[in-house]
């Protein structure tokens, strides 16, 4: 019996689901590395509807979709789909529902996924509604964070955008049913909407204090057009830079929900402390668990 | 003494208590606009016993479902209601905070889903009430609405 027929939104999941799905998630490791080979889900079919680009996400359900047996079917460019005719996404989410036994979704209107659950025939999984949620990215991320360090008396520092990151927020939501110690490091104009510290352990402090005391820092990009002029971008995004100099004598991993421009210098991959591709791996034996449990 | 400048009505509803200034808004939480057919009578800024100042507003020859009068909790959560047949009181109550409202309100978040106006994204809000205070969450986005009645449909 599943635990959950759609996959909309972190705030769905209790602590509980949460545990549950990361601890399904070791069970699809080794085939998730195509170490063996599974038939959970042979003879289904996952529908991949994509509105918007994306590499990670649409390509790691693929894999996470055929590593367990099953087939994918994709919207393809939405230009050359019946979206660009104006066609509504209640109608090709119907119409989809009836040629797939799930739907992965990712659309640029807020609230999209859930909309798309209403009217589907199968389950929805939200893989991102423009600014809203990105649930499997924040399982593959507190995946990450258990298998590496693990989730008991965390200290996790944020760094970058921490008004504007879904990613962040979402992460944040689930960290907090851990009791995480949570250091906050970002520009004055891009620090946490006060909501969102309501009931966490948080704490501002400097990139060097993260990263002589954090077992992990989460950095995510800056981007240029929060910020009035290209000079002050230059000036803020660089004070927020990791590079290997600066991780010498640190214990801390690097995590970063990708794709990196120049926040994290090349120079920190041969690094232990790296740890951010094996992040975007683990996408592969997250997808499989939140797709065994709504498809079963 | 006391007068009401407003007369009884003979069948409808009556709605008192509402915060004072807030007739308007009720009376379009009850669709009730330009164009409508119902006879209306509405009182602003009268003295209160209980809230200083109230607005009343009487509905003459319509009897609202008790689903539609519930809405006005978003705004008047002290309101009470008065159904008069035949110049009596027949049943008197209290509005109470629905669970849910649809096609009440817009959803401020211009990227919601329910905004688009190619969808049939009916919009749909949750109602919660915090510390005194009722917020609608839109159930698309999560967008929590405080300010209710600048958003009225």
């Amino acid at each position: 019996m599943s635990r959950f027929r759609h996959l909309i939104s972190i705030d769905d999941l209790s602590k509980n689901d949460i545990e549950h799905i990361l601890k399904k998630t070791d069970d699809f490791l080794e085939a998730a590395m195509g170490r063996e080979s599974l038939r959970i889900l042979e003879g289904k079919i996952l529908a991949n509807l994509f509105f918007e680009p994306s590499t990670r996400t649409r390509m790691s359900f693929e894999s996470a979709m055929k590593r367990l047996g099953g087939e994918v079917i994709n919207l393809g460019s939405v230009e050359a789909s019946s979206v660009a005719k104006g066609e509504s996404l209640a109608d090709t989410v119907r119409v989809i529902s009836g040629y797939a036994d799930s739907i992965v979704i990712r659309h640029y209107r807020e609230g999209s996924a859930r909309f798309a659950s209403m009217v589907s025939e199968v389950p929805i999984i939200n893989a991102g509604d423009g600014a809203g949620q990105h649930p499997t990215q924040t399982l593959l991320d507190l995946y990450t964070i258990k298998k590496e360090v693990g989730l008991k008396n965390l200290k996790i520092a944020l760094v970058g955008d921490l008004k504007y990151s879904r990613t962040v927020h979402s992460l944040i939501k689930a960290l907090v049913h851990f009791s995480a110690e949570i250091f906050l490091i970002s520009p004055d104009a891009l620090k946490l909407p006060e909501e969102m510290r309501e009931n966490g352990n948080f704490a501002e402090c400097s990139l060097e204090y993260a990263v002589e005391n954090a077992d992990v820092l989460y950095v995510t990009r800056i981007q240029k057009e929060r910020f009035p002029d290209e000079d002050e971008y230059m000036k803020v995004a660089g004070s927020y830079r990791i590079t290997a100099e600066m991780m010498r004598n640190s214990d801390a991993l690097i995590m970063h929900p990708l794709p990196r421009v120049d926040e994290i210098a090349y120079n920190v991959d041969p690094l232990p402390n790296a740890i951010y591709f094996r992040q975007a791996f683990y996408g592969v034996p997250v997808r499989m668990a939140i797709l065994s449990e709504v498809m079963v | 003494m006391n007068v009401l400048t407003i007369g009884k009505i003979k069948d409808g509803t009556v709605i008192d208590h509402i915060p004072s200034g807030k007739a308007l808004e009720v009376l379009k939480i009850l669709g009730i606009k330009r164009g409508s057919k119902e006879k209306v009578s509405m009182a602003m800024n009268v003295e209160s016993k209980k809230m200083g100042r109230k607005d009343i507003v009487k509905v003459e020859g319509k009897f609202i479902s008790e689903e539609e009068l519930n809405r006005i909790s978003l705004i008047a959560p002290e309101a009470t209601i008065n159904i008069i047949e035949n110049f009596e009181i027949r049943r008197k109550f209290r509005v109470s905070i629905p669970e849910s409202v649809e096609k009440l309100l817009k959803c401020p978040n211009m990227s919601c889903i329910s905004n688009d106006g190619k969808e049939p994204a009916t919009p749909i809000f949750r109602i919660e009430k915090t510390d005194n205070q009722v917020v609608a969450v839109c159930v698309y986005c999560g967008k929590r609405v405080y300010e209710i009645e600048e958003y009225l449909v």
